[in-house]
C-alpha cells in the first residue's frame, strides 16, 4: 500500500473511532470462498470465548447457506476486553451448479434444494458486506491458489468500502499449505497464518483481532 | 444489443462493449445488460469493467437468477485494477468507488470450460450453446 493509501486508511480509522463508535460491538464478517474454513474458524472463536458454536462444519461446499451472527463475543487481550459480533457468511462464488453436490452423495432433489439455498446465501452475504459489517476477516485455504477472480473482486469491494480487513491463511496444518502465496497475492494487507481446525497460532489471531477491530 | 441485429444460429456470440457505452448506463442497467447477454449464451467483454460496488451487485443479482434448469451462474476474469497512480491526485488520496479501466470478460459458467489469466492475457475455452 502506498503512502497515500496508508494515509487514507489512517484517516478513515481515526474518523471511525471518533464519529462512529456508538458503544455497540463491531460486526466482523467472516468472508472467503467456499470450503476455506470460515465456519470452523467462527466456531473456534465462539467456543474459545463463549463456549458455544455458531454452525455445522462440513467438507461439502456451501454447508453454510445463511449468514449467522454470534453476538457479544468478548475477547481478552493484555488485560483489555474487546467485544465483537461475529458474522459467519456463506462462501462467495459467481456460480452454483447443483450437479457438483451429486459428487458428495446427495440425491438430486437434495442437491437442487442445497444449490438454491446456496445462491440465496451468497446474495445475503453480499448484502451484509455492503450494508451491515464494520470489518472483515477474509479466510483463505493456504493450500489453494489465492489468485482467483472472486478473491480479487471481494478484496476490491472490501477496500472500496474502507472496511478494516485481516487476511487469515487457514489450514496451515496441511502439507500443501503455502502462506507465502497469500502474502504475495494481497501484500497490501496483513496475513495471519493459522489452522482453525487444529487451533494453531490462535494467540496471534486474537492479538490481531483485538488490534484491528477493538 | 440495440443498433445491431443479433445473429441467430449456431455458435458463440462475443460482444465487446466500449467504456463509452457503459458510462451512459446506470449500475443496474449495466448488470441487466450483462446478465441478459450472458444468459443468451454470449460472451461479454467490457473495455472498462465495473466498479467494486457494481461487481458486488452483479454477484448478488447473478445468484438470484441461477436455476438448476438453465443457468448456473457466470465466469468472470479481469486484468488487475490499474494502479491508483494512474488517477488524479484526489482519486489517489481518497480512492473510493471510481470506475476502473480493467478489461473484463464475462460468460455463462456452463459454457466456459476454462478461463485463465496472467498479467497480460486472458484465455477462454468456450463450448457452443
Amino acid at each position: 500500500m502506498g503512502l497515500l493509501g496508508s494515509l487514507r486508511n489512517s484517516i478513515s480509522r481515526v474518523a471511525n473511532s471518533l464519529f462512529e463508535d456508538n458503544g455497540e460491538p463491531k460486526r466482523i464478517g467472516i468472508y472467503g470462498p467456499p470450503n476455506a474454513g470460515k465456519t470452523t474458524l467462527a466456531n473456534r472463536i465462539a467456543r474459545d470465548w463463549t463456549g458455544d458454536a455458531i454452525g455445522p462444519e462440513s467438507r461439502v461446499p456451501h454447508e453454510t447457506r445463511r449468514a449467522r451472527r454470534k453476538e457479544d463475543v468478548e475477547i481478552e487481550r493484555n488485560g483489555q476486553t474487546v467485544t465483537i459480533d461475529i458474522v459467519d457468511t456463506p462462501g462467495v462464488t459467481t456460480k452454483v451448479d447443483y450437479t457438483e453436490f451429486l459428487d458428495h452423495d446427495l440425491e438430486k432433489e437434495e442437491a437442487v434444494r442445497r444449490s438454491r439455498e446456496a445462491t440465496e446465501g451468497v446474495a445475503e452475504a453480499m448484502h451484509w458486506l455492503r450494508e451491515d459489517v464494520d470489518g472483515v476477516i477474509y479466510v483463505l485455504d493456504s493450500a489453494d491458489d489465492p489468485f482467483t477472480q472472486v478473491n480479487t473482486m471481494l478484496i476490491g469491494i472490501i477496500e472500496s468500502r474502507d472496511l478494516p480487513v485481516l487476511i487469515f491463511a487457514n489450514k496451515i496444518d496441511l502439507d500443501e499449505a503455502q502462506v507465502s502465496r497469500i502474502e504475495n497475492a494481497f501484500p497490501q494487507h496483513e496475513t495471519v497464518p493459522l489452522s482453525a481446525l487444529e487451533g494453531d497460532n490462535m494467540d496471534e489471531v486474537y492479538d490481531k483481532i483485538a488490534a484491528y477491530f477493538g | 444489443m440495440a443498433g445491431i441485429e443479433p445473429e441467430t444460429g449456431e455458435g458463440v456470440e462475443i460482444e465487446l462493449i466500449s467504456g463509452q457505452r457503459m458510462r451512459e448506463k446506470t449500475s443496474m442497467e449495466k448488470i441487466r445488460m450483462i446478465l441478459d447477454d450472458v444468459r443468451k449464451g454470449n460472451i461479454v467483454i467490457l473495455e472498462e469493467g465495473l466498479t467494486p460496488d457494481e461487481e458486488s451487485k452483479l454477484i448478488e443479482v447473478t445468484m438470484t437468477e441461477i436455476n438448476p434448469d438453465d443457468f448456473s451462474g457466470i465466469e468472470i476474469e479481469s486484468f488487475p485494477q490499474q494502479a491508483a497512480s494512474e488517477g488524479g491526485f484526489l482519486s489517489r488520496l481518497f480512492g473510493g468507488d471510481q470506475p476502473s479501466a480493467k478489461l473484463t470478460v464475462i460468460g455463462p459458467a456452463n459454457q466456459i470450460h476454462s478461463l485463465q489469466k496472467n498479467d497480460t492475457l486472458i484465455r477462454a475455452l468456450i463450448s457452443g450453446k
